[in-house]
């Protein structure tokens, strides 16, 4: 069985029971958006695919043999926020990873081998167009920078699996539409499967393959805690989706132009075409 | 306007700044002035001259016992044993402080036992250390390193563990090992935090030196001032105390410089 595949998964604190009975196959390549009101268990299911917490009770398996228990570099990870390191540099935060994996004793290369990770992590920042960035910290980049930073960051680990918890909730809606831009193009060109845990709809509609709502069936307040959250919705977007391949409607259209009545259409919409407020207009209209 | 909207300029800053420094000399001058009126060899709030000739005394004249310059030779006792003190107890500190705040099973044996050691009063163990490591220099050094170190270890190893979950997690996505995870994701990010506290702990640390130093010592800052204090030698005992602020104050701007320089980016707006 190739892809993720979660058997039977449950997740309970103490007596609190988060998440009941969980089984989905989510094939590779795939772009699933993870759903649902607020503490329903989307981010502990999250946490429990990238290994940051266990399974109460079931088993997750990649391509058939069970996913480690605690993170590593099979598995990317961008969260809202605290995905990148303060004290480091942008290009010293992309290079990070592979500085790691290839010097275990000190965490640093030099030299030639250098040189060549610097030239791979810039080609990466041009890549999610961070590039001119290079020498300021994070405090000094945009929230929406600072996300395309830390993509880049988990990008260059090359991961299988690249696990999103609300990475673009925190950004305003002319910037999330371009980062959802860079994160199709993203998906299209490499390698990985993407789980993402969002709360706005349209995000996932626009992004995934295939959108799973999480939510509990049971409500009643005493019935809150021993019955956890389960998979309510299974959503396959049609027409489906492939990675790397274009589909009917997914033609990116740049936000700047993606605005009626630039066209001049005015139905549909409130908004005049040149901005004017006609004369004879009484504002707050009446009635 | 409200009180709490009222700001000062830049210049009226300065000014004060400086106003209680000035409010206080001359209050000091005042009364100076009014007790010599009153009684010439008065020793208790000596004149600014003969505070100015016992500064020569101490500093520009060498004993005629020893051919030293008091206050240099003095300086250079206390400076040793407070940095060879605060040395190693931030070296102490950072490994312990490092371990607690990164490996929860180091966390589980060790942090009770620091914070109960971080309560003993230093002070009360100055007479064992004495016993124990005799009266010369290594006593009044580990009186500063057991101050000054359990306190620096329990705030260091509180700012690890304020680092947020997600950068480990981000680490280990990451590839990195424990060790790695300490040196380049722990270490960097708590270093400006030691340099901070231990800046705070500059006052302690003089405390404790100078408590040594009165109780035994052949020199030293404090052993000058405990010293002079049986000749009622105020004009002696004020210039010294001012040196010794003086010393602390310009270590603390060091450390303050110290951690903009190599830490660039604590200063700026949304870093922790």
């Amino acid at each position: 069985m190739s892809g993720l595949t979660i058997q039977n998964v449950w997740k309970e604190y103490g007596d609190q029971v988060v998440l009941e009975n969980i089984s989905l196959s989510i094939a590779p390549r795939s772009f699933v958006a993870l759903v649902g009101p607020s503490g329903c268990g989307k981010t502990t299911f999250l946490r429990m695919l990238l290994g940051q917490e266990v399974p109460t009770r079931g088993r997750i398996d990649w391509d058939g043999t069970a996913l480690p228990p605690e993170p590593g570099p099979e598995r990317g990870v961008v969260y809202q926020r605290y995905s990148v390191f303060p004290h480091l540099t942008v290009l010293q935060n992309v290079m990070m990873g592979p500085e790691m994996r290839q010097a275990p004793l000190v965490g640093r290369v030099f030299g030639p081998a250098r040189r060549k990770l610097a030239d791979e992590a810039r080609a990466m920042l041009t890549e999610v167009g961070l590039s001119g960035a290079e020498a300021k910290y994070p405090a000094q980049l945009s929230g929406g920078m600072q996300q395309r930073l830390a993509l880049a960051q988990a990008l260059m680990m090359r991961p299988r699996i690249l696990l999103l918890d609300e990475p673009f909730g925190a950004l305003d809606p002319g910037i999330r539409a371009e980062i959802h831009t860079l994160m199709r193009r993203l998906w299209n060109e490499l390698p990985m499967t993407v789980v993402m845990v969002t709360h706005d709809l349209r995000e996932a509609f626009t992004l995934a393959t295939r959108i799973i709502a999480f939510d509990r069936t049971r409500n009643r307040p005493e019935e809150r805690l021993r019955y956890g959250a389960t998979i309510t919705k299974d959503i396959a977007i049609w027409p489906p989706r492939r990675a790397g391949a274009q589909t009917l409607y997914d033609a990116d259209i740049p936000p700047s132009q993606d605005d009626l009545t630039a066209f001049g259409l005015t139905s549909g919409t409130t908004r005049l075409p040149d901005g004017d407020i006609p004369d004879d207009a009484t504002y707050p209209p009446h009635g | 306007m409200r009180w709490i909207n009222q700001r000062p300029s830049k210049g009226a800053q300065v000014v004060l700044a400086c106003l209680p420094f000035v409010l206080l000399g001359l209050a000091y001058l005042i009364g100076s002035a009014v007790r010599l009126a009153d009684n010439p060899a008065d020793k208790l709030l000596p004149s600014l001259q003969s505070m100015g000739r016992m500064i020569e005394v101490m500093a520009l004249t060498p004993d005629k016992r020893t051919g030293d310059y008091l206050l240099w030779s003095d300086t250079y006792a206390s400076l040793g044993r407070l940095w060879a003190g605060l040395g190693i107890a931030t070296a102490l500190a950072l490994l312990l402080g490092l371990v607690i705040g990164v490996l929860p099973v180091a966390r589980a044996v060790l942090s009770p036992f620091v914070a109960f050691v971080s309560m003993v009063p230093p002070l009360a163990l100055l007479p064992i250390l004495f016993i124990v490591l005799g009266l010369g220099e290594v006593s009044k050094i580990a009186l500063i390193v057991i101050g000054v170190a359990p306190i620096l270890a329990r705030d260091l190893s509180l700012a690890a563990l304020a680092l947020p979950r997600e950068q480990i997690v981000k680490a280990e996505t990451l590839s990195a090992s424990t060790w790695l995870i300490a040196i380049r994701v722990v270490l960097p990010q708590i270093m400006p935090r030691l340099i901070d506290s231990l800046r705070l702990q500059l006052g302690p640390a003089f405390l404790f030196l100078i408590a040594a130093e009165a109780i035994s010592s052949d020199s030293g800052l404090g052993y000058r001032i405990f010293l002079v204090r049986r000749y009622l030698s105020m004009d002696v005992i004020f210039p010294y105390v001012i040196w010794i602020t003086l010393l602390a104050v310009v270590m603390d701007l060091g450390l303050r410089v110290l951690r903009r320089r190599l830490y660039p980016w604590t200063e700026l707006e949304g870093a922790r």
